[in-house]
């Protein structure tokens, strides 16, 4: 293991030594996870002290139903192994195995069900709209869509759910950067400790004045009637923060990537906006942002390769979701897809307990964009920067408005 | 044209909620309810079979 190339060193063989860390993989994941899953379906890296690939749709949702023999301890691949302590984790439930996991989910489950959530589409659609009337204000016909607007959503909708200033925004930003972008350097940043000071005195400051958010409900929740820990109430809003800031984003920026690239679609969604509900789905599966990490937890197989305990496992639901497999023509997006069994919000009982916020943001964040930009293009393709690491989505995003009559 | 639900494969993604609201409600946790027991009438057919076709779980799946 002493041997392995330090994680973020250039990559020669992706099957034998990938890297989910590196420039390259950013700027070609699909065709690495396309190539990889006709000559090696199941990669492994020695990076990381041993990582297993698998790109199989199969692989994938075996992986993610079997919590016997796979542990969510950590689900972000670092050189470090966690040290929170299973079942719990540092962010229930996400790094909860059962059967804790179940009760720590359950608690949250109400506040993001469909209809709880369905009351925040007039205030996402107010930011979004605020935000664009900011972006095609100036005479400027070259706009970053990744950092002027979708980068903006999903922070202010999180900050109006729990219950924090909106201007907040930014900091959340460089706490979850360091922890999702570059693993390999969070030792050096110690970033979990400016994260828990900031979320300690949130709750300090909802424990002196309730008010009706997402923090007063956790300080108000309670597991055989005892009130949940500091730890876990900040645990949770960890987890809201890191699931569903740079995710969002990225899906938002990525679904805009595509319809610079593709005006065909864009317009067929001006011209038929029913089909929206299709087309996000669609999105999701094609730009699916997430990849989550397992620990092998007993000695078992991936797709007939041997994993022993303590290695890691992505699962890349990115992957499995391009796996033609599963998915007719996968590598096309096609707007209307009637079958679409996508993994975006991952498998199994860890199904991204946001999803419904995250698919609400992006859907009206799609729709403002379309409706009111009428045609764009990039602005230069090269300017495009693909995130690394375990949330993939474009980081710079510079489109050029091309259309009469923005408004 | 039936329906067959299996909740214990249900983890709640509410594609089928979203695709076929006719035939399917969620509870408060999020997991789906069906609310049809029997056939199903012609004019849903077409969205129980969207229920079906995008359920991450195969947990919806129909009988003709």
């Amino acid at each position: 293991m002493s041997s392995a190339p330090p994680s973020g060193s250039p990559v020669g063989d992706w099957s034998t030594d990938f890297d989910h860390t590196t420039e390259a993989w950013a700027q070609d994941a699909p065709g690495i996870w396309r190539d990889l899953r006709t000559a090696c379906p199941v990669a492994h890296s020695d990076r990381f002290g041993g990582t297993w690939l698998p790109t199989r749709h199969a692989d994938v949702a075996a992986i993610a139903h079997d919590t016997e023999h796979f542990t969510s301890r950590s689900v972000i691949v670092s050189d470090f192994r966690p040290e929170a302590p299973a079942p719990i984790g540092f962010a229930p439930p996400i790094t909860s195995d059962p059967p804790f996991h179940e009760f720590a989910r359950r608690l949250l489950l109400p506040a993001f069900s469909p209809k709880a959530i369905a009351p925040l589409e007039g205030p996402t659609r107010e930011f979004c709209g605020s935000l664009l009337d900011d972006v095609l204000s100036g005479d400027r016909d070259v706009v970053d869509a990744a950092t002027e607007y979708a980068q903006h959503i999903p922070v202010r909708v999180i900050a109006h759910l729990l219950g924090v200033p909106e201007s907040d925004g930014d900091r959340f930003r460089t706490f979850i950067h360091r922890i999702l972008e570059r693993p390999g350097q969070v030792a050096t940043v110690d970033p979990e400790d400016l994260l828990t000071t900031y979320l300690l005195r949130a709750v300090e400051a909802h424990r002196v004045e309730p008010r009706d958010d997402l923090i007063s409900y956790l300080l108000d929740l309670e597991i055989d009637g005892v009130p949940l820990s500091d730890e876990h109430v900040i645990g949770t809003i960890a987890l809201l923060l890191i699931a569903g800031i740079d995710t969002t984003w990225s899906a938002i920026g990525a679904s805009i990537w595509h319809l610079a690239e593709h005006p065909e679609d864009h317009r067929r969604l001006r011209e038929e906006p029913a089909l929206m509900p299709f087309a996000v789905e669609e999105f999701l599966r094609l730009y699916a942002p997430v990849t989550m990490a397992r620990i092998v937890s007993a000695d078992t197989e991936i797709g007939g390769c041997p994993a022993s305990e303590g290695d890691w496992v992505l699962l890349s639901f990115p992957a499995a979701n391009r796996d033609p497999e599963a998915f007719d023509d996968p590598e096309t997006f096609v707007v209307d897809r009637q079958r679409n069994r996508h993994a975006a919000f991952g498998l199994g009982i860890h199904r991204c307990l946001g999803s419904n916020l995250a698919r609400l943001e992006l859907r009206v964040a799609i729709e403002e964009w379309v409706r009111r930009v009428p045609a764009f293009e990039l602005a230069d393709p090269a300017a495009v920067r693909w995130s690394t690491g375990q949330v993939r989505g474009p980081r710079s995003l510079p489109v050029r408005l091309t259309g009469e009559g923005a408004a | 044209m039936r329906i067959v639900f299996d909740r214990s494969a249900c983890v709640g993604h509410n594609r089928c909620y979203l695709l076929a609201p006719a035939l399917f409600d969620v509870d408060d946790e999020g997991y789906a309810v069906p609310l049809l027991d029997g056939d199903v009438p012609p004019d849903l057919e077409a969205a129980a079979r969207l229920a079906a076709d995008n359920c991450p779980e195969f947990a919806i799946t129909i009988e003709e």
